[in-house]
């Protein structure tokens, strides 16, 4: 991490350990900020919060949403649960890595998308659907994947 | 003139399919016409085939319009829309829209309606009745009403909420908790997001009473973080009710103190089982506890918790308003009241149908579905999650009722019911049962850790044709493992798709064998 880095975990931890089970919240806190949990975010975590760097490891482990390691400025989860399945999420899961050029957790070489599995984004009478970033999407069919994602690209693109 | 009442959901759902770009779309085109719209973004009907559902206030009620996506604003504009008028997509007066019309609406009888983002439209429409009155009432009294009323855990095990309550309240402890379950991971379900996000204000209300049923006094509601809408619902509605003293230290001037907090997951499914719930809140990996202790005598910090799902939360103030045998009257044998249930996947007419107990699969599959979306025969369905049973046609007479679905070894859990057409394969979804239960798996029992693993690679070797016989032994000896030996129904129950699937489709992995042969 970056000195600025470090200076914000610290003052995260500084400011959130007061509140009863700090740890998950503070890991979102950094994750929301950073896009996710450094590897040298851990044991200063752990030592702000007097836990053991194997305790805080464990959680950010334990969790999928928790990422290790940098992914794209977007990430769209794909949902790979029944609801979607039975209306052909499996094909548009099939169309979404061959598009992206990418398996699940892998993202483009742009550095744009990142692609995660999800299970359930509670949009099932609307299937199949992602969330790209912090939106749902339903009905998404190969063609309108392919809209949306040109639409992220072109929107990082003008953002640069 | 007045301005025209227009209603556009603001229900994530609804979001997902245009809602944000029609509602644009009908203020510019009523600034283009000239006529003063006032826009509400209400929750959501359930009519989700119908979103983006428009509605119009007009002196004969709500008329509704859909599904309208942002380039059919202009036409229902020059059909004067703002009216009532006539439109290819006019659908007709909301009340009378039979799906809705023929409800049991008494959890979500505010979804819809109001505006989930105005405390005041909640005490318009019969909000924070139920606290009023159990500010009047001693504690053991708010617990007999919700004993009386029949109320079980609507997360899935269906535990009788009043007796957990009793618990907590007889129990001695300086610090007790209510806990709200939002960690809504079952595929097939969303009756917990649209209560948060379309009436946000009856789950606070509801866990408001529950805290001063136990003398609990510090509520949290755990929700899963793929729910962000919900999220800025609730925050919004936390704020509201503090601004109001519906929540803090003084309740109303009653003398009761009550303080809520929002905490989000983080991904992990079994954080919907109450024990893993409770160690994740606590910033710990979301391992399994053991029980006893039960965690209403130590639950979250070690402290007795109230653990209920939000439909079981939200389900309190209409209890505590008409009371417990108001509520109890509706549903049949054990399974007293409603259930939000909610029908998805491959069929028609997807949506969220509150009925009383005792509607049958048939009737919400066909009079309420329509039948798949497809247009083909529907060939089975999954009810109450990842860990349901597959259920065949033959059964599809069964009724909603907690013990009408264990008889038949299925399990009503959460109230979802996933469609699938006749182009499923059982034995994917078998063994997508089992990969499911690998890849959720806590970790915590070798059985559920280990055995799921073995299950994908035993399914696998029957799909490939490897002795199918020996496997099927194999598989069913292993279930029966997963079943006997694990703490939680993650292990416990992923037995359950597998099995039906097996039982009752078992040429799917017959055929499954022989294609793979062939090739």
């Amino acid at each position: 991490m970056s000195r600025a880095e470090t200076q914000m975990v610290t003052e995260l931890c500084a400011r959130m350990k007061a509140a009863a089970g700090p740890l998950m919240p503070i890991l979102h806190a950094v994750q929301d900020r950073l896009g996710f949990i450094p590897h040298d975010a851990v044991p200063l975590i752990a030592r702000e919060l007097n836990l053991s760097i194997a305790e805080v490891h464990g959680v950010v482990t334990f969790y999928h949403y928790f990422r290790k390691e940098r992914g794209g400025r977007h990430v769209v989860h794909l949902c790979r649960a029944e609801a979607c399945q039975s209306v052909g999420g499996a094909a548009l899961e099939a169309h979404a890595k061959r598009s992206l050029g990418l398996d699940f957790h892998g993202t483009t070489k742009d550095g744009v998308l990142s692609l995660e599995p999800v299970f359930c984004l509670g949009n099932c009478a609307l299937g199949p659907a992602i969330m790209i970033d912090q939106r749902l999407h339903g009905r998404v069919s190969a063609q309108r994947f392919d809209e949306l994602m040109a639409g992220m690209r072109a929107a990082s693109a003008g953002a640069l | 003139m007045s301005a025209v009442k227009v209603y556009v959901p603001r229900d994530a759902a609804a979001r997902s399919v245009g809602a944000d770009e029609t509602a644009a779309a009908i203020i510019a085109g009523a600034q283009r016409h000239g006529i003063e719209v006032e826009l509400v973004r209400n929750g959501s009907h359930g009519l989700l085939w119908l979103e983006p559902l428009v509605e119009v206030a007009t002196g004969n009620g709500r008329i509704a319009y859909g599904p309208v996506a942002a380039g059919d604003v202009e036409s229902l504009f020059a059909a004067e829309f703002t009216a009532g008028c006539a439109h290819a997509l006019k659908v007709g007066p909301t009340d009378e829209i039979a799906y809705f019309k023929n409800q049991e609406r008494l959890t979500f009888a505010r979804v819809g309606l109001t505006d989930p983002r105005s405390i005041q439209d909640y005490l318009d429409h019969g909000g924070y009745r139920g606290l009023q009155a159990a500010l009047d009432m001693q504690p053991a009294a708010i617990v007999a009403a919700v004993t009386e009323s029949g109320l079980r855990g609507r997360g899935g095990a269906a535990f009788p909420a009043g007796i957990k309550w009793k618990t907590v309240l007889g129990a001695n402890a300086a610090q007790k908790y209510v806990v709200c379950n939002a960690d809504e991971g079952d595929s097939g379900t969303f009756s917990d997001r649209m209560v948060m996000e379309g009436d946000p204000f009856v789950l606070i209300e509801g866990m408001t009473i529950a805290g001063i049923a136990t003398g609990a006094t510090q509520g949290y509601i755990y929700l899963r973080w793929e729910y962000p809408d919900a999220h800025a619902a609730l925050n919004a509605a936390i704020e509201a009710a503090y601004a109001r003293a519906y929540l803090g230290e003084n309740i109303l001037g009653g003398g009761k103190r009550f303080d809520l907090e929002v905490r989000l997951g983080a991904g992990a499914y079994i954080c919907g089982e109450e024990t893993s719930l409770l160690e994740s809140l606590e910033g710990k990996r979301g391992q399994v506890r053991f029980k006893p202790p039960l965690p209403a005598l130590q639950g979250l910090f070690g402290k007795p918790t109230v653990i209920n799902n939000v439909i079981t939360l939200a389900s309190v103030p209409i209890i505590l308003d008409r009371g417990g045998a108001y509520y109890q009257h509706f549903g049949l044998g054990r399974s007293r009241g409603t259930l939000p249930i909610q029908l998805t996947g491959n069929i028609k007419r997807g949506g969220l149908i509150e009925k009383a107990f005792g509607v049958s699969l048939r009737e919400l599959l066909y009079d309420y579905g329509g039948g798949s979306l497809s247009g083909r025969p529907i060939r089975a369905v999954q009810v109450g999650g990842p860990l349901g049973a597959y259920l065949p046609e033959s059964q599809f007479d069964t009724k909603i009722d907690y013990e009408a679905f264990a008889e038949i070894k299925a399990m009503l859990g959460h109230g979802g019911i996933v469609v699938f057409d006749d182009t499923v394969d059982m034995a994917a979804q078998a063994r997508y049962a089992m990969e499911f239960c690998a890849i959720e798996s806590c970790g915590k029992c070798t059985p559920c850790r280990i055995g799921s693993t073995r299950g994908v690679e035993v399914i696998d070797r029957m799909m490939a044709g490897e002795n199918a016989a020996k496997q099927e032994v194999v598989l069913r000896d292993l279930c029966e493992t997963m079943t006997y030996g694990s703490l939680c129904a993650l292990g416990g129950l992923t037995p359950y798709p597998v099995l039906s699937a097996i039982n009752h489709f078992p040429q799917d992995f017959a055929r499954a064998a022989r294609v793979r042969v062939q090739a």
